[in-house]
């Protein structure tokens, strides 16, 4: 399936573009990836005739705008992702695939993550061969920096000052309810303090797409996300 | 769950003993007075009742029993929202967090003795006074236009029946009928208000009067979200409205309430209804009481205290404070900043840094908003803006939709942080 796919990749691609092969060689190693995408595959399909399953299926995920398949029920937290602008580049396959609930809130993706970001990159040049089309990867970003979402232990061990956090939060409950309605604007309360750390340091470092979002916490210090994370987890 | 009034009560005989304790100190406990019961006020009195756990006894002073937010107003000219939608009670501020709610005018201020006088002759004594009086007009700012003449050109810019007023002159414009616009200048309440007033009426016209034609008369070279109002304007309701600004005498204007006429630079248009939106100044309370520099009350972006006075906070479209907007978003911003400084001066609780935001979203269009906003912390000379962003002109249709049903759900979130 996949040496069907590459050939078609090839035959595709426009003259002078580089070789599928070339950037995923420079992603990670394809054949390892093939292997990892195992755990994937009870839920997903990908290749020719790939149809949609528990999940979507994945062909030309590359430069696609998140939750954009038809036929697909996707979650509301992925219709949202889509709303915002959310594009599944390069960086942000890389954070989904390393945390789904800390890029897409309330997706239905019941995956715990590829913690090794070797796997992720391994996985991305599986996945980057059922792409045919490279114009849509932004030159140089397939070898570019990704983008970590990976929190470095000590900033996970911050014990949050919960009432630094009321204070903090009363910023945060002009817009999202302190009941947990979540009409309009989503929940933000009782979630599990990682969940909510991680979620706000993927929108100061504007990995989530939500430009409101990504001004109120691009301001926040690790303690002060920490202080909101052990507020809201205790928030009735 | 936190300590709460409420439960408190509810605990009823079981209780008594321990009750005679909060009872005892209850008569020392320090008096907060806050006048005025909108976003700035209202948000004042609920998180020092609320946070301050019974140890502030706490006065709201607010003539009206029924507050109509002036935010989303507009959309209940546009059709998109009952008048009843918008109304909220203090009830739930009362019998839910112990606040004493008066309904009553604050006339004047004592500052020497620390006391507000009352319409109805009671004076309320103080130890920190919090002011949120909205906004007044400058008398004259607009020639041939006085209060005396509100019932016939509405300003509708403190919502109620001035919004109803102008809903209803809308509907009952003749076919191919104008209605003007003579807009404020720089400063006023809610920079995108007016133009997202003018997208209501066109859409309202729009539907059911499509000859009809808007004019706006502005003393401002630019306006806020200027582009993606001029974007929407031009794709949703072509050809309906022109602007006039100040270099086509928008800012040179008259008007004659009896004639319904209106002078642009010479040129006299009669018009059908004339939406006058003079020049605003804090509300006079804050003048008689000697708080203002120019027209409006200075204050310090560290705690929202008056320059002019340390008992006295002042909350939202009255102040001078740097560049925040003045708007209901950043009264309630700024009311959760005053309350935490007046909690740590009267009870000694925790003191953090001041953090301000603001959003105002618009809606253009049917589902189409837009949002521009900011994030701010003071500074020694005033609150600063730190960081920002707008809307985008090009937006797909799902990310506008996506905005306004946000500008939805932060509806209720705000009116909820306010009234409990």
């Amino acid at each position: 399936m996949k040496r069907w796919c590459l050939a078609l990749c090839l035959a595709l691609a426009p003259p002078g573009a580089a070789p599928a092969e070339e950037e995923a060689e420079r992603l990670g190693d394809a054949a390892r990836g093939a292997e990892i995408f195992g755990q994937c595959s009870g839920c997903h399909e990908i290749g020719p005739g790939a149809r949609h399953r528990i999940g979507p299926h994945l062909n030309e995920i590359f430069g696609r705008r998140a939750g954009a398949l038809e036929a697909f029920p996707y979650s509301k937290g992925m219709n949202r992702a889509f709303a915002d602008g959310l594009v599944w580049d390069y960086a942000r396959l890389d954070a989904y695939l390393e945390n789904p609930r800390a890029l897409v809130s309330g997706t239905r993706m019941s995956f715990r993550g590829l913690k090794d970001a070797q796997d992720r990159h391994d996985v991305l040049a599986y996945l980057r061969d059922f792409t045919a089309s490279p114009r849509d990867i932004p030159e140089a970003a397939p070898t570019a920096l990704p983008r970590e979402v990976d929190l470095p232990p000590e900033v996970l061990a911050i014990i949050g000052d919960a009432d630094y956090g009321e204070y903090l939060a009363s910023e945060c409950l002009t817009c999202h309810r302190q009941d947990g309605s979540d009409a309009g604007i989503p929940s933000i309360t009782r979630w599990p303090v990682e969940d909510f750390v991680v979620a706000m340091h993927a929108y100061k470092r504007k990995l989530r797409p939500h430009p409101v979002m990504q001004m109120m916490a691009g301001r926040l210090s690790d303690e002060e996300i920490a202080a909101l994370a052990a507020y809201f987890e205790k928030l009735e | 769950m936190r300590w709460n009034r409420r439960a408190f009560i509810g605990t009823g005989a079981a209780a008594a003993a321990t009750l005679s304790a909060p009872m005892l100190r209850a008569q020392g406990r320090p008096r907060v007075v806050v006048v005025g019961g909108g976003a700035g006020g209202a948000t004042a009195a609920r998180y020092l009742a609320k946070d301050s756990d019974g140890a502030i006894d706490v006065t709201l002073v607010e003539p009206t029993r029924s507050y109509y937010t002036c935010f989303f107003s507009n959309l209940y000219i546009g059709g998109f929202r009952t008048l009843d939608s918008i109304a909220h009670s203090y009830a739930t501020l009362a019998s839910g967090y112990g606040i004493n709610v008066v309904h009553d005018w604050a006339t004047g201020i004592d500052r020497d003795a620390r006391t507000v006088r009352l319409a109805g002759g009671v004076s309320l004594p103080y130890d920190r006074l919090v002011l949120s009086p909205g906004i007044d007009f400058v008398e004259g700012a607009v020639p041939g236009w006085d209060l005396s003449a509100q019932d016939v050109m509405p300003h509708a810019y403190k919502a109620g029946t001035q919004t109803a007023l102008l809903k209803a002159q809308i509907e009952a414009m003749p076919e191919g009928g104008t209605y003007v616009m003579v807009a404020p200048p720089n400063p006023y309440r809610c920079p995108p208000g007016p133009y997202e007033r003018i997208s209501m009426v066109a859409h309202v016209l729009s539907q059911t009067n499509p000859s009809a034609k808007i004019l706006i008369a502005d003393p401002k070279p630019g306006f806020s979200k200027q582009a993606l109002f001029e974007e929407g304007w031009g794709r949703h309701y072509s050809g309906m409205i022109e602007r006039l600004g100040p270099d086509f005498g928008g800012g040179n204007v008259r008007v004659d309430p009896d004639s319904m006429e209106v002078d642009i630079d010479g040129e006299l248009v009669k018009a059908d209804v004339v939406n006058v939106i003079p020049a605003q100044k804090a509300g006079h309370i804050c003048d008689t009481a000697g708080l203002t520099e120019g027209n409006w009350a200075p204050v310090d972006g560290h705690s929202m205290v008056s320059r002019l006075d340390p008992d006295i906070h002042i909350l939202g479209d009255a102040t001078a404070q740097g560049d925040m907007p003045k708007s209901g978003f950043s009264a309630n911003s700024q009311a959760k900043v005053a309350a935490m400084a007046i909690r740590g001066a009267l009870t000694g609780s925790r003191v953090f840094p001041a953090k301000y935001s603001n959003t105002c979203w618009s809606l253009i269009a049917p589902e189409d908003g837009v949002k521009v906003g900011a994030a701010y912390e003071p500074t020694e000379e005033k609150i600063a803006s730190v960081s920002s962003f707008v809307s985008q002109t090009g937006e797909d249709a799902a990310l506008r939709k996506a905005t306004y049903e946000e500008s939805l759900g932060w509806y209720e979130g705000i009116t909820a942080d306010m009234f409990g």
